[in-house]
């Protein structure tokens, strides 16, 4: 393929350098920030842009080509009527600052997502602002430092999370200036509340959690470790990444929870296999509502002149009274919202039917793999990452014994299933699992997949230890060299090879 | 199998400490470099820090994780292995020689006895 940077094409073809507007004397600019050469960009003819493009496709791997089982990431099929939906001039065209009688179609879609969020997690009031779950994770907690500032408890400036967090949980809290007290999890891989109850006291401000958590368990001490944090005058954090595994059956609000943010890229749907955009909406009890960053979406009945759209309702943007300002520009990623609104119309009511189906396919899943390991005689070379009879929207499993036996780690399994034509489940997460390889096969996989990853996932732990240390061998790109990646970081093209 | 030297003393957290006269040499046991896997970055205290029990002194990242190093006993940093800067991979290598971290003055030296011997070490890992 060609090398896009590199290449520079003939004079007159492709990009060209319009001519300046201004003369260099007449620019608003100091002299010292004019550009002394042009930039070197890339010509090249459109079949060559096209080829490019095209060629990079062709080496991608996503939830379009192969079945996509990273657990905690929640890769499911993005249905293509919701980028029909985002694409409707009204919504793709329009800009947040026309004014709102152009706006009235967006902004109910805007006020309808608050609203079904709210309910589904047994919340009072969200934003849409955040454009991801850990950014919502930051919003949360700000909110929570400023609920505390106003009641004049600043004294409380740390907040706990369970060693099988996410990593983003702590991150969030430490960048909103919180010191991070970790809990131990029980040899089940559950809440200890002995643990919990020896760290809570007037410093605490809040508790970091997700439910199910990492290990893909549902946290059954859940609504005691909420009553312990509320009991020192804590608030309970709910992080959304495996909402996907209790919508419609349960909801954060129900176990006792303050605050939620929400991943609508994994829940619902929207394309975030290259890192984004995704959506990271954030849900508050009344307490916390005030402090939400705004524009949020609000509705009233229309006045004179007003020309309401069908339902007969007004949308307005409004401004939270405390609010710890923006942390984007007013209501996020839009495109990502519409798609979601898109997928969440298309359920309704069905979205708990979606979460049984996903459950469903994960334990399906693990039993599965289970069943063809003993019958091919490898099931000696893994074990559960955690003692459960039944795991909610995902699994993990501990490579330790292969480790043990054949030198064979996780990392080696998941790159065998690369040359098997599948994505590799997530790998070394959550931390609390020696060799870790945790899968979330969604709710929209077909029964004849997961039989088929079954059958592929047990010959691959039964491959020879060295050819699953050279693979992947079929793969565009092979075995990555992640220790000199990460020793040479290299973040921007040197100008030489430009 | 791990290499579990026999004049060393150890933490549950992986750590070995060898005294040296009054001083006290510290780093992470074969165990713990292995769990790691390659280790890429290292983020070193200064010299003259002082830590309390338990205290985080340094972070270690591999490309798996990042771990922070705890000071097992209350003291201050005398010296600091600056060569891990530009080799942290010293700690896979020979993590009970080039590749220690730090150099402590601990407050009680008497309070080492609380700390595991190569038995204790080998039972705690199954070994």
């Amino acid at each position: 393929m060609t090398n896009l940077w590199s290449h520079k094409g003939a004079e007159g073809m492709g990009y060209a350098q319009p001519a300046p507007l201004l003369h260099e004397d007449d620019l608003p600019l100091a002299s010292g920030l004019l550009r002394s050469s042009l930039p070197r960009w890339p010509r090249l003819s459109e079949p060559e842009m096209v080829r490019h493009y095209t060629g990079l496709s062709r080496k991608n791997f996503g939830i379009d080509t192969g079945f996509y089982p990273l657990g905690s990431c929640t890769m499911k099929h993005n249905p293509r009527v919701n980028e029909v939906i985002a694409q409707m001039p009204g919504i793709c065209d329009v800009h947040p600052h026309q004014p709102e009688h152009h706006l009235q179609g967006l902004l109910s879609i805007f006020h309808e997502m608050q609203h079904m969020l709210s309910v589904c997690a047994g919340m009072d009031e969200v934003t849409l602002q955040p454009v991801a779950g850990a950014q919502g994770e930051f919003t949360a907690v700000r909110c929570i430092q400023e609920y505390f500032r106003h009641r004049g408890e600043a004294q409380r400036t740390r907040i706990v999370v369970p060693d099988s967090a996410h990593g983003t949980n702590p991150a969030s809290a430490a960048m909103a200036g919180f010191e991070i007290v970790e809990v131990p999890s029980t040899t089940d891989g559950r809440i200890d509340l002995d643990a919990l109850e020896a760290v809570l006291d007037d410093t605490i401000a809040a508790m970091m959690i997700t439910n199910p958590n990492t290990l893909g368990l549902f946290e059954t001490d859940i609504a005691a470790a909420a009553e312990l944090v509320h009991g020192v005058g804590g608030q309970m954090y709910y992080d959304g990444a495996n909402f996907n595994a209790i919508i419609g059956r349960t909801s954060p609000g129900l176990m006792g929870f303050d605050a939620v943010h929400y991943n609508l890229h994994k829940t619902f749907s929207q394309p975030h296999g290259g890192g984004g955009p995704g959506s990271g909406p954030i849900g508050v009890k009344s307490h916390l509502a005030p402090f939400l960053p705004g524009p949020v979406v609000d509705v009233r009945a229309p006045r004179d002149g007003e020309k309401a759209v069908d339902d007969g309702r007004w949308y307005v943007w409004r401004e939270p009274e405390h609010s710890i300002g923006k942390v984007q520009q007013w209501h996020g990623n839009a495109g990502a919202v519409v798609r979601c609104w898109a997928f969440y119309r298309r359920y309704g009511r069905e979205l708990r039917t979606m979460t049984e189906h996903a459950v469903l396919n994960a334990n399906y899943l693990r039993h599965a793999i289970h069943r063809e390991a003993k019958e091919a005689g490898v099931d000696h070379l893994f074990v559960d990452g955690a003692v459960t009879d039944v795991a909610k929207h995902e699994f993990t499993l501990s490579m330790l014994p292969a480790k043990e036996a054949t030198g064979v780690t996780a990392m080696d399994i998941a790159k065998g299933l690369l040359d098997r034509g599948y994505m590799a489940p997530t790998v070394y997460f959550p931390l609390v699992v020696p060799e870790c390889l945790m899968i979330e096969p969604t709710e929209t996989e077909a029964k004849s997949t997961l039989d088929a990853f079954a059958k592929d996932f047990v010959a691959v732990v039964g491959a020879d230890a060295d050819t699953l240390h050279a693979a992947p061998i079929t793969t565009p790109v092979r075995r990555v060299d992640e220790v000199y990646a990460a020793r040479n970081l290299c973040v921007r093209v040197p100008d030489e090879e430009l | 199998m791990s290499e579990i030297p026999a004049d060393l003393r150890y933490t549950p957290e992986h750590e070995w400490l060898r005294v040296e006269g009054d001083l006290v040499t510290i780093g992470i046991t074969d165990h713990a470099q292995d769990a790691l896997t390659d280790i890429v970055y290292i983020e070193l205290p200064g010299e003259g820090d002082t830590v309390g029990d338990m205290g985080e002194f340094a972070v270690v990242e591999s490309v798996k994780s990042a771990s922070p190093i705890f000071a097992p006993l209350a003291g201050e940093i005398v010296d600091v292995n600056t060569a891990l800067e530009d080799a942290p991979e010293l700690m896979n290598t020979d993590p009970y020689g080039d590749g220690w971290i730090v150099r402590m003055r601990l407050e009680d030296m008497s309070a080492l006895d609380g700390l595991m011997d190569a038995a204790a070490y080998a039972a705690m890992l199954g070994e």
